[in-house]
């Protein structure tokens, strides 16, 4: 098996998780630093970035700098970094957050280096995305922003075209302008595809995460309430979703799990909601099926935001200077470009919007789509959500109950009392 | 100093020497041992959580454990846990003891058979877990495979509450069958040859005596074996967490359907940092595992009177 099959696979994120207190030992052990002394930074995400050719050119530029990446599954990678900087040890030079969990460390944005004081200039993105990285009274940012999770919709042309569905991306975002749309397509989809076994999307979280994407609040509301038992835009998106899932339309593989990453490769699907991100999963987990995807527009409000990261600099870390200089360089625009072009990592940085070579780029891979134009667009119209502490892990909740209708050991009441139960363990 | 005659070795001289000779032993256990447990009980008594900074040192008396006697997810995780544990222990032992029979026969290979048996014990947690995750996959797993010959339906292990429940204690019992196996035979080969001898003149067959004379004499070994893998069942973690196949792996499926207390405990401490309650899941859990040895060894000590009459 393939170590891109395994990146993400809970399997070896439950190993990492087992391992980590031993792990976090192994820290790199020179001291003090000057221009010649030989340097490995250690870099921890929680997915890949697509960092690494990057590292390599950088060692070329600066050749005393070695870098080191470990990759461990979101939930864990946050939870050890958490668990990192309470004790103040342990932590890599350069750690990433992601949006849905930076707001669980403002609180310990004295622990992470102050980027207002390394000659970055935050207002290089939008203000409400420099705030998620900046201390509670907004002085001090303690991430830089790398990407973010414009949306989407990627479906396979070849399945379309034997379902009777339109094939051309102009055709299909007229045919699925609405979420309503989207499903109606997903039934003749399912009554016309020959092979039954294949189904319209691939699982229940990432159509629920799209739609609520959309709405203005997700689980929490601007004073910092957790607000899943009565926002009304969640509960639709619950809704829509299962009703889809109870009509067929869910292959039913959880998300980030090898199953997932396989049902790529063996087209178990025909549609999956497509943050710019999500396009290095589909390239990584079936690269043979290049051509045969597309991109057209998401339904819904054709908007919404799903993902996005900072980089951060524990001050724990033995060379903070020059983990803030690999930070700085790897979002500097050159190599936000570069991302998005050969990984699909669109970038947060406003300027790099406008530029042509970023707007204007059409990706091979999905049939030449424009997902420059895409993303670019769907950046400039984004509306966007508050998030709170414990944004991620009311997210993991909800996705488990939508698994446990798909699984069909729970009706979508009985999966959303669990859910609700689930919520109020994480908060209280 | 008062020149002292010699004395035999122990008696006087000696005195300290045997204390300084076993004090390593409870030097680290202090250190490793008891000092976490104190601390832990400690911690069981405050509402420390990381998201509230200052909650470090605030005393919140025996509300930790009044919330858990409410808290559905824990009594969901002691039902698993002991769920699994007997799905585990039983069929294990009863294998166990049968392996072992056959190993103390005289078979050609014979040393190559006994070792044979301890090596899925000796592979780590997580190949095995991971290993076995794949077997047990929806569409593409061998298990699967085998069973849609026999035509039976693609079973989604992960899904429900018994299938997770067999995969799991099915892992456990591939990885220590063969350990409680050599155990057991190390006590059957200390049974004296005449007992079969003798019971073979009085006409008893193989299979009596394998029931009359070999598992009444191996009782204080299945006793053992008994206590230690009730013991071990209890704390299962690795397995569980390993078999979740998903982004939240101590959420133990979908609806906590093989979340055990060794998982529900690190899940509140390490993945919610409720760090307060989940101390007071770790004694909670500590407290069961008392009982249940407990229960484990009446049990098995009344099936002892009972059969001796």
């Amino acid at each position: 098996m393939s170590t891109a099959l395994w990146r993400r696979s809970a399997a070896v994120a439950g190993a990492a998780l087992l391992l980590a207190p031993i792990a976090a030992c192994g820290d790199s052990s020179a001291s003090g630093s000057s221009g010649s002394e030989k340097i490995t930074l250690t870099v921890n995400l929680f997915g890949d970035f697509g960092y690494k050719d990057l590292y390599a050119k950088y060692s070329q530029e600066h050749p005393n700098i070695t870098v080191k990446e470990n990759v461990t599954d979101y939930g864990t990678h946050h939870k050890n970094l958490q668990a990192h900087l309470i004790a103040n040890a342990g932590a890599a030079d350069i750690e990433a957050i992601e949006i849905g969990q930076v707001a669980g460390f403002t609180g310990m944005a004295a622990k992470l280096v102050d980027f207002n004081s390394q000659g970055v200039d935050k207002n290089q993105w939008s203000e409400w995305r420099w705030r998620f990285g900046s201390s509670a009274d907004g002085k001090q940012l303690f991430g830089v922003s790398t990407d973010m999770g414009g949306l989407g919709l990627c479906y396979r042309s070849d399945m379309f075209a034997k379902a009777g569905l339109p094939t051309k991306r102009e055709d299909v975002s007229k045919l699925i302008n609405s979420w309503d749309d989207y499903f109606t397509a997903g039934t003749q989809f399912l009554a016309k595809y020959p092979d039954k076994s294949v189904k319209w999307f691939d699982s229940a979280s990432n159509v629920y995460n799209a739609i609520l994407a959309q709405a203005p609040q997700a689980s929490y509301d601007e004073s910092g309430k957790v607000i899943v038992d009565s926002n009304p835009d969640l509960k639709k998106a619950w809704d829509l979703t299962v009703n889809a899932v109870q009509a067929g339309q869910s292959a039913a593989i959880p998300a980030f799990t090898p199953a997932w990453n396989t049902g790529f490769a063996k087209g178990q699907f025909a549609t999956v909601t497509c943050p710019s991100w999500m396009m290095a999963e589909i390239k990584t987990n079936a690269p043979d099926t290049k051509g045969k995807w597309d991109m057209a527009t998401i339904p819904g409000t054709h908007g919404g935001n799903w993902g996005g990261s900072f980089l951060t600099v524990p001050k724990s870390g033995k060379h903070t200077k020059e983990a803030v200089e690999l930070a700085k360089w790897l979002t500097a625009p050159d190599q936000e470009e570069w991302l998005f072009k050969n990984k699909g990592n669109f970038p947060s940085d406003i300027a790099l919007w406008d530029r042509p070579d970023i707007a204007n780029y059409t990706d091979p891979f999905f049939t030449d789509a424009p997902v420059g134009q895409i993303f670019s667009d769907s950046a400039k119209n984004l509306k966007p959500q508050p998030y709170g502490p414990h944004s991620g892990d009311i997210g993991n909740a909800i996705g488990n109950a939508l698994v446990s209708v798909e699984q069909k050991k729970a009706t979508p009441d009985q999966a959303w009392t669990k859910a609700l139960a689930d919520v109020k363990n994480v908060t209280s | 100093m008062v020149k002292r005659p010699p004395r035999a070795p122990g008696v006087k001289a000696g005195k300290r020497a045997p204390y300084a000779f076993i004090a390593p032993f409870f030097v680290v256990f202090g250190i490793f041992g008891l000092f976490p447990l104190v601390y832990t009980a400690y911690v069981s008594l405050t509402g420390w959580r990381a998201d509230q900074p200052g909650s470090e040192h605030s005393l919140v008396g025996f509300d930790n454990y009044a919330k858990l006697l409410h808290d559905q997810f824990f009594w969901n995780a002691l039902k698993n846990t002991v769920g699994i544990g007997i799905l585990a222990t039983v069929p294990q032992l009863l294998l166990a003891l049968g392996v072992a029979h056959l190993l103390n026969y005289r078979v050609r290979g014979r040393t190559f058979f006994r070792m044979g048996v301890l090596l899925p014990n000796i592979t780590s947690v997580a190949a095995v877990t991971i290993i076995f995750t794949q077997l047990f996959g929806r569409d593409f797993g061998l298990i699967n495979w085998v069973l849609g010959l026999f035509g039976v339906h693609h079973i989604e292990w992960q899904a429900g509450t018994a299938s997770s429940w067999i995969a799991i204690a099915t892992i456990v019992t591939w990885r220590w069958t063969g350990y409680n196996a050599l155990i057991y035979l190390a006590s059957m080969q200390a049974i004296p040859f005449e007992l079969y001898e003798s019971a073979a003149l009085d006409g008893a067959s193989k299979w009596r005596q394998f029931w009359s004379v070999t598992v009444p004499l191996l009782r204080p070994t299945i006793l053992f074996t008994i206590v230690v893998s009730t013991i071990g069942n209890l704390q299962l973690f690795g397995e569980p967490l390993l078999f979740s196949n998903s982004q939240s792996p101590t959420n133990g499926g979908s609806q906590h359907q093989f979340q055990t207390l060794a998982v529900y405990t690190y899940d509140q401490f390490w993945q919610k940092f409720k760090y307060g309650y989940g101390a007071a899941i770790s004694w909670a859990l500590f407290l069961v595992i008392v009982i249940m040895v407990g229960l484990a060894l009446t049990l098995s000590r009344r099936l002892r009177g009972v059969s001796d009459e």
